[in-house]
């Protein structure tokens, strides 16, 4: 039998997988197709563009922003890494999540976020084009939160030691001499403010990871705060405190503040905002909406005097709409959160323990 | 939301404190039964906006809190298997037993999973053949006839790796108990309500009868948990002694009969032990013959020979009895808290002692009614 070598061809390594597989880690020829097809088109900047271990940032080309010379500002840093699971859930996925967390944590500070790097821990196996969406999201985060993401790594981990995709954000900002916004600066006569409903993003990922349905589906409130920021800020440059009320909800925030300022707050638990199938999915799981965590909602502590203003500027921004003033900081029961409660007692809403788990009946 | 804020309504509250207010000529010991009741009482503060002369008393009404520490080791053994998936509600995941919780267990590696119904663990164990699921059945009356009917579900299905832990309790004997007790000066109860949608009050009435003691059924809103105390008092002032119905809009005498047959064909009465309490005759559900395959200290006869002693520093039971509130416990918010509770009362969000330490600590330095209570305290009840 004559040996046909015309028809003779070298197995060529599969090179576009559906999925996933280690060797987009490898730092091989996989690894430089998966960055130059899925991530760079949707990250073009021309910081990015580098290519270098690290990125080199002229400051003198970063804008002021209308904060003035760039020496007079600070820099706020911060990072934080995203474990969620589902990936994709109702209202957002991992991707919008990472940027937004990041930008607020920022905001927060009160500074304007500037730059971000990612950091992906995908895990072997995950489909291409959950990882397609998900940077995809990334990138139109970016956009709509107004920074850009000047560096990034990519890692792939053996199938079981990761959850699909893990995703660290660092984020770095800059803010404007005369800000001066610490957990530690609530005042005693200060006004509490929360910037909308309570709980939406905490609910939306039971719902998905418990299978439960609602006649109005849950969507996760997940969203960029620094737009929400900068108008307060304009409205008034001695807010006090502000965080964003994530993992631990209301509570968590209030607690925390109460702690850092040694003061008192008090608030009323029927003005807390809290959207009806929210509540509803909290009653039938009997979870406390106040702890439940938001991913685009703050807490603000502003002097008094400030207050109708900085509300009225928050209420005109998109984000805001539903911002109200729930209670006040008070020199009393120093460390203590005390709720007045729907019928008129009062109660301390004290740090959750732990992790939130539904009571049995 | 409807069917929840009119029962949270502050002008309907404010109008049966003050009917109470008007009723109550003298002190009477009121103890609700129920841990939900409990938690809906301090979540909305009522204990500070009752008149003094009713002192609400927290009964042994948490599932979770009541479950033996035995128990909860025996779960640990078995969550710890690798052969074995455990599954539970939520809330017992934090309860400690004598050296770890279930979720230190899920952390070394053990499968432990939360559910939100006995019957989804059916579905895990269809979908893990080569696991035997596990389902810790604890609860009272309430619980009973959904773990009851996972154990039907599985024998008809032909699903054999699936069994319960059982730790079932049942409300009358304990309020018999209660009242058999010397110690206890409980004036009227507040029978709790979704026990009695189950089961009905029918089984009450014998009490009320041989205890001369006022029995309310009673829901878990404050509007609800007033409109029981309202009816108790109303009967201890007028010296009556019967079972009333201020949850009319969810039991009936007779309760829910399906549920009632179900529990009886997997269950039947036994001798429980109580956490803190000891033992109750007849206090609890045991498998039936017929079904005890279901059984997992039978599938797994090594966790029999399992046996706790409880902690020496914890008044849990004296909690559970009334005869102690948790802020007058040596380890309350010290040695003793939900991060480190050394008692279940400390864990479950039911649970008295919790109850206490997430709305209670504002009141506790506030109001002079604690102080009056510390003070009953120190002449021995």
């Amino acid at each position: 039998m004559a040996l046909n070598f015309a028809s003779w061809t070298c197995p060529l390594p599969l090179r576009n997988y559906p999925t996933i597989v280690m060797g987009h880690g490898s730092g091989g020829k996989m690894m430089a197709d998966l960055i130059e097809h899925l991530f760079a088109p949707q990250f073009s900047n021309d910081l990015l563009a580098q290519l270098g271990d690290s990125t080199v940032i002229d400051l003198r080309q970063i804008a002021d922003g209308g904060s003035g010379a760039i020496g007079n500002q600070r820099l706020a840093f911060t990072t934080d890494s995203f474990v969620v699971s589902p990936l994709v859930f109702p209202g957002g996925d991992i991707g919008e999540l990472a940027v937004n967390g990041t930008v607020n944590d920022l905001a927060m500070s009160g500074a304007r976020p500037l730059f971000l790097s990612a950091g992906f821990i995908i895990e072997e196996g995950l489909p291409m084009e959950t990882l397609g969406q998900i940077v995809a999201s990334v990138a139109q985060a970016c956009r709509k939160a107004g920074v850009q993401l000047v560096a990034g790594d990519t890692k792939v981990v053996n199938k079981g030691h990761g959850d699909g995709l893990y995703i660290n954000t660092s984020g770095i900002g800059l803010i404007a001499p005369e800000v001066n916004i610490a957990a530690n600066r609530a005042q005693p006569g200060d006004a509490v403010i929360v910037s909308g409903a309570m709980g939406d993003h905490g609910m939306a990922i039971m719902s998905v990871r418990e299978g439960l349905d609602f006649e109005t589906e849950i969507k996760s409130d997940t969203a960029p705060l620094n737009g929400l920021v900068g108008a307060m800020l304009a409205a008034s440059r001695s807010i006090h405190c502000l965080r964003d009320a994530t993992r631990g909800g209301l509570a968590a925030v209030l607690n925390e503040l109460a702690a850092a300022s040694k003061v008192g707050i008090e608030f009323e638990e029927k003005r807390v905002p809290v959207q009806p199938a929210v509540h509803a999915a909290c009653e039938m799981l009997g979870l406390d909406p106040l702890y439940v965590a938001n991913e685009g909602k703050l807490v603000a502590i502003v002097p008094e005097a400030e207050a109708d203003s900085v509300l009225a500027a928050m209420r005109a921004h998109a984000l805001g709409r539903e911002a109200v003033r729930i209670g006040k900081v008070v020199a009393e029961h120093p460390s203590l959160v005390v709720a007045r409660t729907g019928i008129g007692g009062s109660r301390v809403v004290d740090l959750p323990a732990g992790e939130l788990l539904p009571r049995i009946c | 939301m409807k069917y929840i804020d009119e029962y949270r309504d502050e002008t309907v509250t404010q109008r049966l404190l003050d009917e109470i207010r008007r009723a109550a000529t003298r002190s009477w010991k009121i103890m609700e039964v129920c841990g939900g009741q409990t938690h809906s009482i301090l979540k909305s503060g009522l204990d500070q906006l009752l008149p003094s002369e009713i002192d609400l008393v927290h009964g042994p009404g948490c599932p979770v809190c009541v479950t033996p520490l035995e128990l909860i080791d025996k779960a640990i053994a078995l969550a710890s298997r690798p052969d074995v998936i455990f599954a539970s509600y939520g809330d017992m995941l934090r309860v400690p037993g004598s050296e770890r919780d279930l979720f230190s267990v899920r952390a070394a590696g053990g499968d432990v999973r939360i559910v939100y119904s006995p019957l989804d663990t059916l579905k895990i164990a269809r979908d893990n053949p080569n696991k035997t699921v596990v389902f810790f059945g604890i609860g009272f009356e309430t619980t009973a006839p959904a773990n009851a009917m996972a154990v039907v579900q599985a024998k008809a299905q032909g699903i054999q790796n699936f069994a319960m832990l059982v730790s079932h309790v049942t409300v009358p004997p304990a309020i018999s108990a209660l009242m058999e007790s010397p110690e206890v000066q409980v004036n009227g109860f507040l029978a709790a309500g979704h026990v009695c949608t189950v089961m009905g009050y029918w089984e009450y009435e014998p009490l009320v009868k041989k205890y001369r003691v006022p029995i309310v059924v009673t829901g878990f809103e404050p509007v609800d948990v007033l409109h029981g105390v309202l009816l108790c008092v109303k009967q201890l002032e007028e010296g009556r002694a019967e079972v009333e119905n201020a949850y009319a809009r969810s039991v009936q005498r007779d309760g829910n009969r399906p549920a009632q047959a179900i529990i009886n064909q997997v269950f039947e009465p036994c001798d429980r032990p109580w956490r803190g309490i000891g033992v109750i005759p007849q206090s609890g559900y045991k498998f039936r013959p017929a079904y005890a395959d279901y059984d997992a200290e039978q599938r797994f006869p090594e966790v029999q020979s399992i046996e706790t002693k409880e902690s020496s520093l914890c008044i849990s039971g004296q909690v559970l009895q009334g005869l102690k509130k948790p802020n007058q416990c040596p380890a309350f918010g010290k040695e003793c808290a939900p991060q480190t509770p050394l008692g279940a009362t400390m864990v479950s969000s039911e649970g008295a002692c919790a109850a206490y330490y997430r709305y209670g600590r504002y009141a506790e330095s506030q109001t002079p009614k604690i102080q009056l209570q510390e003070s009953e305290a120190g002449l021995g009840v």
